[in-house]
């Protein structure tokens, strides 16, 4: 679907060579060390790591919302290829809303406490396009209904505590669809809600982006979640993407060592009992971030130039990149064979 | 099967006393007669959203929680207010959170060392010590750890320090609440592992409470699931999983998302309306009822008893 749009268009979004690092007592930690993908209109990608993978990082560098210490020190963020990381404050809080929006983790940290729903939600819109008052208050009735909340009109008066987390994680929803965005960007949108909520929300994701036709950037650490809602997955470790294609290729045709492990890691439905293969070690410290491969400490296959140079990424087939040492070795072998 | 089950909880009873008003007292029932037992060696899985009251059940247990009804019998003797001293010899806990169910202030060999100083298992130092340096090398630390503190591991060698601290009794059973949920996906199939072979080592039981229910049907033997303070379906952890029978369970299972495209993507959801009711709200009769797609009248009426529906699969629903 990617590849028809791929030729000399412009991407909806194009992240190239972002490095984004976090300033602080201990020194520069590289939390981000050149990203780069495209995101088209409509495409649903999922950027998948653990805890220091970057994945939410690179998430916040899009919006612009990181924390005052972190930077983006290099790479640019082309929107409809324009430069945002060029652009000023007053530019950039246009641009998002209107063009990105982002959902959070924890709903119950993301709402303001003493302000009622109707209140946040009218404060959105009054904010980003020009309705005011009544209208606005109707957008936001439209808005909850649209994300499957029943009883609208008294939901606006309520405050968050009176909702399930389930709900406001659908008005968290509502709120970032407020301007109609091109981009949604979701981090860990259900990893504090229930297994049953869980796919409330996910179905509602689903729905809305077939409705709204919006690019979704999904950011989680569940290879389930993934697996159940993206086209396109990128694979990250310790700041750097490992492996990106689609969801078929990088479930049933891995080609990075740490993407094997980590789906050898999880229970097999196939085959429920059969024992579980961890990857050893400990997750990376990125305060000290190896002069190679980030996963070289931890990975079976280790080879020397892996400790030395960072892989480069290479093309599997058409809807497949990764970037391991490995796939270099066994393309030189094949090679050499003919 | 075994004449005595080592674990035996007969219609445990859970309230919590909640102040309504200046004079009113409502109860919580947060476990509301449970029961069921787990023979030695064996994994009992216990799954259910949160506020199911799985943990709570792990808790009242080991008497963190004086029952408000009901019994527990290991190897056939019951456990009260005072014999939970020696019984906690065989019966211990993992906690959720490695962060904060570690005394920050005391180094490895002391928060391990601690129980054996509880039942006094040791005559001299050096066998103190020497117990506390096999218990490491069970979990897989390394002796050069025992002196240092709990901020300087990560959250899997944390996890790794709860486990050695609750093997240090020899326990024949051990309720793990949770121990896997708040470490990294890679981390979580070492501790599994452990828990695996230490199982396999030891002979030891274990009530494991998780929501990951692919890692509950991975570890478990058989599992039961959890519903508002109730256990409405049990059985081996392949039928409830492949053949559930209760409408709960059978939507539960089926909003697992599944780490595999094809098949995840192929299957039947089913996807529950609402939200779990208030534990204070409870719906009379069958608890379920509010949500579920087959409720009739008899269901509001009377909570359905856990029937056998062959092999031990017990089902506690009118309907199906």
């Amino acid at each position: 679907m990617a590849e028809a749009k791929k030729k000399e268009n412009v991407h909806l979004l194009s992240v190239q060579d972002l490095h984004t690092s976090f300033f602080t007592d201990s020194g520069e930690v590289h939390a981000v060390n050149g990203v780069s993908f495209n995101l088209d209109p409509g495409e649903i990608l999922g950027i998948v790591g653990e805890s220091g993978s970057g994945k939410s990082v690179t998430a916040y560098s899009i919006m612009q919302i990181l924390a005052s210490t972190g930077k983006v020190v290099g790479g640019r963020i082309l929107y409809k290829g324009e430069d945002i990381t060029k652009w000023n404050e007053k530019k950039l809080s246009e641009f998002r809303g209107k063009c990105v929006s982002i959902i959070f983790q924890d709903p119950m940290t993301s709402l303001n406490p003493v302000f009622t729903i109707g209140n946040q939600l009218v404060e959105a819109i009054t904010l980003h396009t020009d309705k005011k008052g009544k209208v606005a208050t109707e957008r936001a009735v439209e808005l909850l209904s649209l994300v499957g909340i029943n009883e609208p009109e008294r939901r606006i008066r309520q405050y968050p505590h009176e909702l399930s987390g389930g709900m406001r994680q659908r008005v968290m929803i509502a709120m970032a669809l407020a301007c109609e965005p091109d981009i949604l960007i979701a981090d860990e949108p259900t990893t504090a809600l229930d297994v049953t909520i869980q796919a409330q929300i996910l179905e509602l994701m689903q729905d809305l982006q077939k409705k709204l036709g919006m690019a979704v950037i999904l950011v989680t650490h569940d290879l389930g979640v993934i697996a159940e809602l993206c086209d396109n997955i990128i694979v990250m470790y310790g700041g750097r993407i490992c492996e990106r294609g689609t969801a078929s290729e990088i479930f049933y045709n891995p080609r990075h060592e740490y993407t094997k492990g980590l789906l050898r890691s999880i229970p097999n439905v196939k085959n429920m009992k059969e024992k579980l293969v961890p990857i050893s070690g400990t997750p990376i410290n990125i305060l000290n971030l190896p002069k190679g491969c980030p996963f070289c400490a931890r990975c079976e296959n280790c080879m020397k130039i892996c400790l030395e140079e960072p892989p480069m990424e290479l093309d599997i087939n058409k809807n497949h990149k990764a970037s391991c040492w490995m796939n270099v070795k066994l393309a030189f072998e094949e090679g050499g064979a003919k | 099967m075994t004449s005595t089950p080592l674990i035996e909880v007969k219609n445990l009873k859970q309230y919590f006393p909640i102040k309504t008003g200046l004079f009113k007292t409502e109860y919580l029932k947060a476990v509301d007669d449970v029961s069921f037992s787990i023979d030695e060696g064996e994994t009992l899985g216990l799954v259910g959203e949160s506020g199911c009251g799985k943990t709570t059940v792990g808790r009242t247990l080991l008497r963190l929680y004086e029952p408000t009804a009901g019994e527990v019998l290991f190897h056939g003797v019951p456990v009260t207010k005072n014999n939970i001293h020696g019984m906690r010899q065989k019966m211990q806990m993992v906690f959720q959170d490695p962060y904060s169910s570690l005394d920050p202030r005391m180094t490895v060999e002391d928060i391990i060392g601690e129980p054996l100083d509880v039942h006094h298992l040791y005559s001299n130092k050096s066998e103190r010590r020497e117990k506390i340096l096999t218990l490491m090398e069970y979990v897989g630390l390394n002796a050069e750890h025992a002196t240092r503190y709990a901020h300087e591991f990560s959250g899997g060698q944390r996890q790794r320090i709860g486990i050695a601290r609750a093997l240090a009794v020899n326990p024949k059973f051990i309720v793990c609440d949770e121990p896997v949920s708040a470490l990294d996906v890679s981390i979580q199939a070492q501790v599994i592992n452990m828990f695996e072979e230490l199982q396999e080592k030891l002979g030891v039981a274990y009530l494991f409470i998780a929501h990951d229910l692919l890692v509950v049907h991975h570890i478990s033997k058989r599992i039961a699931v959890m519903y508002l303070g109730k256990i409405v379906e049990t059985g081996t952890a392949d039928d409830v999983n492949y053949t559930p029978i209760h409408p709960y369970t059978e939507s539960l299972m089926s909003a697992v998302p599944i780490p595999d495209p094809d098949y995840t993507r192929s299957r039947h959801r089913i996807v529950l309306q609402g939200d779990v009711p208030s534990p204070l709200r409870m719906p009379s009769g069958c608890p379920f009822r509010t949500r579920c797609r087959y409720a009739c009248a008899q269901c509001a009426k009377e909570m359905p008893p856990l029937t056998d529906r062959g092999n031990g699969h017990m089902v506690a629903c009118w309907v199906k």
